[in-house]
């Protein structure tokens, strides 16, 4: 399996590497999102998230940590990215998403037990059924915006947090849905295992990855970019000719239906699905991850903040139970004092470095 | 007689117990320009949301190209062909000025649920958009983010964002508020030329401006229209003169 992946990837970089444009990989580390000209097929964060994940098996352990914790960060990293199209592209906060999330894991669990245990088709379905619970949900809210739009979520999320803990029959209450099997990936020509963390981390890297480039297409292209258009500017958009409305309401729908993709695959790590992800307090550390690491003025903000908050939550959890107090603490002087968060920082830091390349390059954007 | 390509007639609009279009009538005919003059508060810039969409009136129709248009939404009016810039600017600040005109093109428009292809790259979208922020004197600040433009050169691109769209009509909301002499002689240039391609509707103070390049001009004060003609005739308009307006143009 790991030869497999490995393999996998060392001809992804072959075939990308000869695409490579140097200059827009020193723009796209600099800018991360580069406005002037094109998107960087493969760019630089991108490579280093992905080469950084595959090589976890190797290193991973060797200090101190251990497998599942790269495949939970990964899962998080697919919420907080699809979140991120609607908090940072779009503008639009969803407090309650973790709700989604949720439903995408009790979707992956039920479809299993009770309709057909393949593991395309439960993904698939937990998709969709986060897709459309996200499409009732969008259909209230999205011609509100700002607070409005906030409380409207939160609403929603908390009915969909005491459903799950109310509906016994289905969701097997408070216990949660027991016995969520991690199914074989089932190519037709092979058949693969993903009993182990690992099996089961290299299916959810290859899983991770397409969605990442399906995401990094989305925010270039011409409905990203009018996404963020009405981030800026909902009246103008109007005027210009867009259905804001309609805008909204997609944005919320497809970030809904990654953080059900990414609840899928939480489901089958966790090998059981709880109320607990769905809870409010699930839904804010989802908006902290997303802001601490820069999710409003990089791409790779998500990336970043989801990384930082898992490693926390065991590195300062091992020290002390009150890990999220001091994390809370940080977070509180992240948002007082940089708000643009990590990432913001590192653009600053490159933006002040005089006599760089960078300083010729075109003016220096910042694009949703 | 010529048939207007815009007709508005019996305008009223309240806001709560706030009478602020009272009955207004207004015909703007094909490829001329029409402006808009009234003392502060006399509902003109209500009157250009009434007559783009932005509000709904209580009263009174809407009538563009043969159409009723009454009570469309904004962005159904602008894929009419009816394009407008705002008096408070309402641009995309976080762009630069080359993707504000971007997102406005038809193009760009006409592909807006396309999630795959990057936009970046699609040089005849850029070029269409670079040649928009020509035509408005823009040309070279094309990277320039909107919200470090200078006040003059935010105004323009205002203007730019509106005619990206390639509109049949153009409205102008005080487009010269807030420029100097120099910004207004620009402006001005800018105007008389798109005159010849376009209808355009102007709202202004500045009666110089207005009356050197309007066709007709329609005066509204306490929510109606109190006269209306020819510079020339508004001139001499009595009503006009006693107001101060008129005064102000000679």
């Amino acid at each position: 399996m790991r030869i497999l992946a490995w393999s996998a990837f060392g001809t992804y970089i072959l075939l990308g590497s000869s695409r490579l444009d140097k200059h827009a990989l020193v723009r796209d580390a600099v800018v991360m999102q580069s406005n002037p000209g094109r998107a960087a097929r493969l760019p630089l964060p991108m490579v280093i998230t992905l080469v950084v994940l595959l090589s976890t098996p190797l290193w991973l352990s060797g200090v101190g940590l251990y497998q599942y914790l790269a495949l939970e960060i990964m899962i998080w990293m697919l919420f907080a990215l699809g979140y991120n199209l609607l908090l940072g592209y779009t503008g639009l906060p969803s407090f309650g998403h973790g709700a989604f999330f949720g439903i995408g894991a009790y979707a992956f669990g039920l479809l299993q037990q009770r309709l057909w245990a393949n593991l395309w088709f439960d993904l698939l379905g937990a998709m969709l059924a986060a897709a459309l619970l996200g499409a009732l949900v969008a259909a209230f809210i999205s011609h509100r915006r700002g607070i409005y739009y906030a409380l409207l979520t939160i609403a929603f999320g908390q009915v969909f947090w005491f459903l799950s803990i109310k509906w016994h029959g289905l969701t097997g209450g408070e216990d949660g849905l027991l016995g969520i099997k991690r199914l074989p990936a089932d190519f037709g020509f092979a058949r693969f295992d993903l009993g182990s963390n690992e099996a089961l981390f290299y299916f959810c890297l290859a899983v991770f990855a397409a969605a990442l480039v399906c995401l990094w297409r989305l925010v270039h292209s011409p409905f990203g970019r009018i996404l963020s258009a009405i981030r800026q500017n909902e009246t103008r958009a109007a005027f210009v000719g867009y259905n804001v409305w309609l805008y909204k309401f997609l944005a919320f729908v497809v970030s809904a239906a990654v953080a059900g993709l990414a609840g899928g695959m939480f489901a089958m790590a966790q090998q059981s699905a709880y109320p607990n992800v769905m809870s409010l307090h699930a839904s804010g550390f989802v908006v902290m991850m997303v802001l601490v690491g820069g999710g409003m003025v990089s791409f790779w903000g998500p990336v970043i903040g989801t990384t930082i908050f898992i490693l926390s939550r065991d590195l300062l959890g091992a020290y002390t139970e009150a890990w999220l107090l001091w994390y809370g603490l940080i977070f509180m002087v992240l948002v007082l004092f940089k708000p643009e968060g990590v990432a913001g920082i590192w653009q600053g830091w490159r933006a002040r470095r005089p006599a760089s390349r960078v300083a010729v390059l075109p003016a220096q954007q910042r694009q949703g | 007689m010529t048939v207007a390509l815009f007709e508005a007639t019996g305008l009223a609009k309240r806001f709560g117990d706030q009478v602020v279009l009272e009955d207004i009538t207004l015909s703007f005919e094909e490829s001329k320009l029409s402006g808009i003059m009234g003392p502060n508060g006399a509902g003109k810039t209500t009157c250009f949301n009434v007559l783009t969409g932005l509000h709904r009136p209580d009263r009174g129709r809407v009538r563009f190209a043969g159409e009723d248009i009454t009570g469309l939404a904004p962005r159904a009016i602008a894929r009419k062909g009816i394009s407008r810039s705002f008096q408070i600017m309402n641009l995309f600040n976080d762009y630069s000025a080359l993707d504000n005109v971007l997102v406005a093109t038809p193009r760009v428009r006409g592909r807006g649920f396309d999630c795959w292809r990057d936009l970046g790259a699609d040089g005849a979208a850029q070029e269409a958009a670079a040649q928009v922020l020509a035509r408005v004197g823009l040309a070279g600040k094309e990277q320039a983010k909107a919200r470090s433009l200078s006040y003059g050169e935010r105004r323009a691109l205002e203007i730019g964002v509106a005619l990206a769209a390639q509109p049949r009509m153009l409205f102008l909301d005080e487009p010269t508020a807030g420029l100097g002499a120099e910004g207004t002689a620009r402006l001005a240039e800018l105007v008389a030329e798109l005159k010849r391609q376009l209808t355009i509707v102007i709202i202004e103070h500045d009666m110089q401006f207005l009356f050197r390049l309007a066709d007709k001009v329609s005066v509204i004060h306490w929510g109606q229209v109190i006269a209306e003609g020819t510079p020339e005739e508004l001139q001499q308009n009595e009503w006009v003169r006693r107001s101060n307006l008129g005064a102000l143009a000679t």
